[in-house]
């Protein structure tokens, strides 16, 4: 009977817990019930402002601080590549495309930019005004380690 | 030569030639020249009705090669729908405002019907491999006439570069103002799809 009592005790407890932390986590599936149709919401306007943003680490590819709407970017034709390929960076004054995108898997430099980086959308970004839907903890590198001390 | 001589002699005394190069015995001066004005009013007007009409969104979809290629991808861009509401269609863009570049272009465009007839683009993998060649005409004739339709529209003149991204305005500064390059050579494919840009300068 004791022990009855207790694990119904503990049950109730972890449906409480359980309720409160749900209410904490912001509601990430559509619409209750989700055969309702709402309106989607406005989208997001980009930010095309031309100043280039801080990486959060060295290796991320670095986001889109420009407008891209309508660039080609199939098989045919490639936009992007006709101001950051490295022929032509002097008229378009971009960045150019780092040795990694001209690179194979293995390391080896090829003679043009390597198919695996053809795709440039897949890992660079437009970012928007959108605000997150859940904080981000994350901290940059550089408030985790001290420095060495340098110089006098 | 005895038959052209022939020929002519049976022109001359064809009762029909006879009577049209009779001089008039009873229209008045008036008439004459008021009847060759409404006569030439009414020719002028019905042909402009016809490039009138040609000129129109409607007819250039009138065929599939032109509805079901370039104009479903035109639908997708900023000359189709924006913010303000203001429309670009294809005679817009292809057909010249200025009277004698708009007869020129209308003069090609008899190849277009003829292309139709005979099916040159009339499924869409004869268009895509079709579609590098009529692009470098477009291309061509748009770098001939210094982009003269995007200028129809868009003026150089009023451009306010301070309203521009930074990216637009240095490049409208450096190569455009200063005369170095016209629209076209920078902005390709802003109304449809590209072909296959390999070896179009600026490009790769
Ligand atoms: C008309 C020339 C042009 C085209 C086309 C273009 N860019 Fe850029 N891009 C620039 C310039 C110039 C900058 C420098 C920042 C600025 O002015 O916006 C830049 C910056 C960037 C950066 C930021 C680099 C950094 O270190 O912060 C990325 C990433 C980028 N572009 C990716 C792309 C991708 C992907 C495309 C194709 C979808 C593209 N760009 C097309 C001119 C261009
Ligand atoms: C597989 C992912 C990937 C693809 C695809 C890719 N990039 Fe990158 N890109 C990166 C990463 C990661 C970095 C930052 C580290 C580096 O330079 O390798 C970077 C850096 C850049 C930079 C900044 C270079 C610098 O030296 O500041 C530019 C500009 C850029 N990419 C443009 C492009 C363009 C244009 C394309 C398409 C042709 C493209 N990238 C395709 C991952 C990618
Ligand atoms: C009779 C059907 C038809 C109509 C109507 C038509 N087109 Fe076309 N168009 C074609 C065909 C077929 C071709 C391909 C011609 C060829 O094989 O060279 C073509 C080609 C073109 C080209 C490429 C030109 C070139 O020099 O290669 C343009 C631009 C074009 N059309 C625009 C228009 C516009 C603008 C209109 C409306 C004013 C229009 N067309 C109306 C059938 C048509
Ligand atoms: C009928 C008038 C008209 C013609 C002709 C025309 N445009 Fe436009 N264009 C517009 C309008 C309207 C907009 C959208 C303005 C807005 O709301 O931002 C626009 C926008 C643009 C943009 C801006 C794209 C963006 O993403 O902001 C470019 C680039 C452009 N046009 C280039 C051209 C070129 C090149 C040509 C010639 C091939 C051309 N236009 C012909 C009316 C025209
Ligand atoms: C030297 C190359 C060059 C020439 C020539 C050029 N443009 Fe541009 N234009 C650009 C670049 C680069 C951008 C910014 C990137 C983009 O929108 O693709 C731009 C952007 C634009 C925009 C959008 C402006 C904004 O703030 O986003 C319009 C509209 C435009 N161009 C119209 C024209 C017209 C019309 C002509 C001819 C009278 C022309 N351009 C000639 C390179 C050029
Ligand atoms: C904003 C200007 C603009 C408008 C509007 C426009 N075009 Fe074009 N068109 C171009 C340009 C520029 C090219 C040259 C190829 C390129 O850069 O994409 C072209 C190319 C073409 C071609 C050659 C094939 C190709 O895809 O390159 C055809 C056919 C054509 N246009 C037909 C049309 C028709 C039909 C419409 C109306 C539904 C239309 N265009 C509306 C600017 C425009």
């Amino acid at each position: 009977m004791r022990r009855l009592v207790l694990s119904a005790w503990a049950g109730a407890a972890c449906l409480v817990a359980g309720a409160l932390l749900a209410q904490e986590a912001p509601r990430l599936t559509g619409p209750e019930p989700f055969t309702k149709e709402t309106p989607a919401p406005p989208m997001q306007r980009q930010v095309t402002d031309d100043v280039r943003r801080k990486r959060n680490y060295p290796d991320q590819p670095p986001l889109i601080p420009h407008a891209i709407e309508g660039y080609a970017l199939d098989l045919n034709a490639n936009k992007c590549l006709a101001c950051h390929a490295r022929k032509f960076t002097e008229q378009s004054q971009a960045p150019m495309i780092s040795v990694t995108h001209y690179q194979d898997r293995e390391g080896n430099t090829l003679g043009g930019v390597s198919p695996r980086r053809y795709s440039c959308l897949a890992c660079h970004v437009p970012q928007t005004g959108a605000k997150p839907l859940v904080p981000n903890t994350f901290v940059d590198m550089d408030a985790l380690v001290e420095r060495e001390p340098r110089g006098r | 030569m005895a038959a052209i001589a022939k020929a002519w002699s049976w022109f001359r005394v064809n009762p029909w030639v006879l009577t049209a190069t009779r001089p008039p015995v009873t229209l008045s001066l008036a008439f004459l020249t008021l009847g060759g004005f409404v006569a030439g009013v009414l020719f002028w007007g019905g042909f402009n009705t016809v490039l009138e009409h040609t000129n129109t969104e409607a007819f250039c979809t009138s065929c599939h090669e032109m509805k079901s290629n370039v104009f479903e991808e035109l639908k997708g861009t900023i000359h189709y729908a924006n913010r303000s509401g203001v429309r670009a269609t294809c005679p817009d863009c292809h057909v010249p405002h200025r009277w004698t570049d708009k007869i020129a272009r209308k003069m090609q465009a008899s190849k277009e019907v003829w292309g139709h007839i005979f099916g040159s683009i009339d499924t869409r993998d004869k268009f895509l491999d079709l579609r590098r060649h009529l692009a470098e005409h477009e291309w061509a004739r748009m770098k001939a006439n210094d982009s003269l339709e995007c200028r129809n529209c868009h003026s150089a003149q009023s451009m306010d570069v301070s309203k521009q991204n930074p990216r637009a305005a240095a490049a409208h500064e450096k190569d455009l103002f200063s005369g170095g390059k016209t629209c076209i050579d920078c902005h390709k494919g802003i109304a449809h799809k590209l072909p296959n840009m390999q070896g179009v300068p600026g490009w790769q």
